[in-house]
């Protein structure tokens, strides 16, 4: 009976590695975290030349991660509102921390010259780092900017999605989800909202 | 207090929206997809060469639901785009190729609304786009993506290919001409 309950067990996680790694080549991206997954940690180069990785906010209570850039639109649109966010909360342990995930030999706007301009232009409170080697952006799932990844103390993925119901018009949101489920985590309740949709433009990268 | 004050703004924002116009005319397409519902979202001032501009998901919803044994190829795009823009000459391409047939190529901008006379217009314009192009504006994209394809992401370009029930989707810009037509060709036989 035991033998049995073993064997299973066994074929049970062979199937399991099996499927991993059949579904990690049938898309060059991967499927990236979920909410509930741990969020792996990086180490990449903000515009101020350090090194950040999440380890470094030892105050940290949780982290909102979002991958965005220069040139995308929806990006642009969210610029001030990405600062007012991390106002509000990195003193309540929240940081914002930007990470540029496109290749610039593609879109030459999002170089790490073009990165260090932008942010000076706009007074960025927030790390904004570079995905130089476009690890960071497929292990998240990213495949968009803006996109956003909100994740607790202890890098669990608590949110994944849109900053609020309203890109292209401030005035007219009606729901701030990202506000909204750090509150949430703030009261010790689980985010009423865990996984939202947004318009954005695609992460650009070389396929092949 | 608060939620008159949302009334009262969607009561604005409708009265600036909403007076009914011609702009259908201005359109250079011949073929309109089959019984539209009412236009009542078209902008008020009339450019010429501007495409029907819808202001709700659930307006524009139809084209995603024909049974007309027609295959569409539904874009989904804008001018701020650049891969977007880039493989646009091959949607152009099939349109031309496949006149005629049950073939429709449908361009849904996602461009923004103060900028669809300053670009899209002119954009429309200076690449002689022969394509039917509508315009969603609709910004609540949480409640309409899904509705378009569950397993879009809401990142742009994507591509939906459809006839009756058989369905494909794409969230991925297409190479070359070649790319496009091989994943519309199981469709058209």
């Amino acid at each position: 009976m035991k033998n049995i309950l073993g064997i299973t067990a066994l074929l049970v996680i062979a199937a399991g590695i099996f499927m991993a790694s059949t579904t990690a080549t049938s898309s060059s991206l991967g499927e990236g975290l979920a909410v509930g997954d741990v969020a792996p940690d990086f180490s990449l180069k903000n515009i101020d030349g350090s090194m950040v990785s999440l380890a470094s906010y030892e105050e940290a209570k949780g982290f909102i991660v979002i991958f965005t850039c220069n040139t995308c639109p929806y990006a642009v649109m969210y610029e001030d509102r990405m600062i007012a966010l991390h106002n509000k909360y990195v003193d309540k342990g929240y940081p914002i921390i930007a990470i540029n995930p496109n290749d610039p030999s593609i879109k030459a706007g999002d170089s790490y010259e073009k990165m260090q301009e932008r942010a000076e232009e706009k007074a960025f409170p927030f790390a904004y780092v570079f995905d130089a080697k476009q690890e960071i952006f497929p292990a998240y799932g990213a495949t968009k900017t803006p996109h956003v990844y909100l994740l607790d103390k202890d890098r669990t993925v608590q949110y994944i999605g849109a900053i609020d119901n309203n890109a292209r018009d401030e005035e007219a949101v009606s729901t701030r989800y990202v506000e909204d489920a750090i509150d949430d985590l703030i009261a010790g309740k689980q985010p009423a909202v865990t996984f939202t949709k947004a318009i954005g433009c695609s992460i650009k990268y070389k396929k092949g | 207090m608060r939620l008159l004050v949302i009334i009262l703004l969607f009561g604005t924002l409708l009265l600036n929206c909403n007076s009914p116009t011609p702009a259908a005319k201005n359109l250079t397409i011949k073929e309109n997809i089959t019984e539209k519902p009412k236009t009542t979202n078209l902008t008020k001032r009339v450019t010429e060469g501007m495409p029907p501009i819808y202001e709700h998901f659930d307006d524009l919803a139809y084209i995603f639901q024909q049974q007309t044994d027609t295959t569409y190829i539904i874009n989904f795009w804008a001018t701020w785009c650049k891969p977007c823009v880039e493989e646009l000459p091959y949607f152009e391409q099939l349109t031309k190729k496949y006149q005629g047939q049950k073939v429709k190529v449908i361009l849904v901008s996602l461009d923004f609304k103060k900028q669809l006379e300053t670009k899209l217009v002119p954009f429309l314009k200076e690449h002689q786009i022969q394509s039917e192009v509508m315009v969603l504006l609709d910004p609540d994209a949480n409640a309409w993506v899904d509705r378009v394809d569950p397993s879009w992401s809401g990142a742009i370009p994507i591509t939906l290919v459809y006839k009756n029930e058989k369905r494909a989707f794409y969230e991925e810009s297409f190479e070359d001409y070649a790319a496009l037509e091989k994943i519309v060709q199981p469709f058209i036989k």
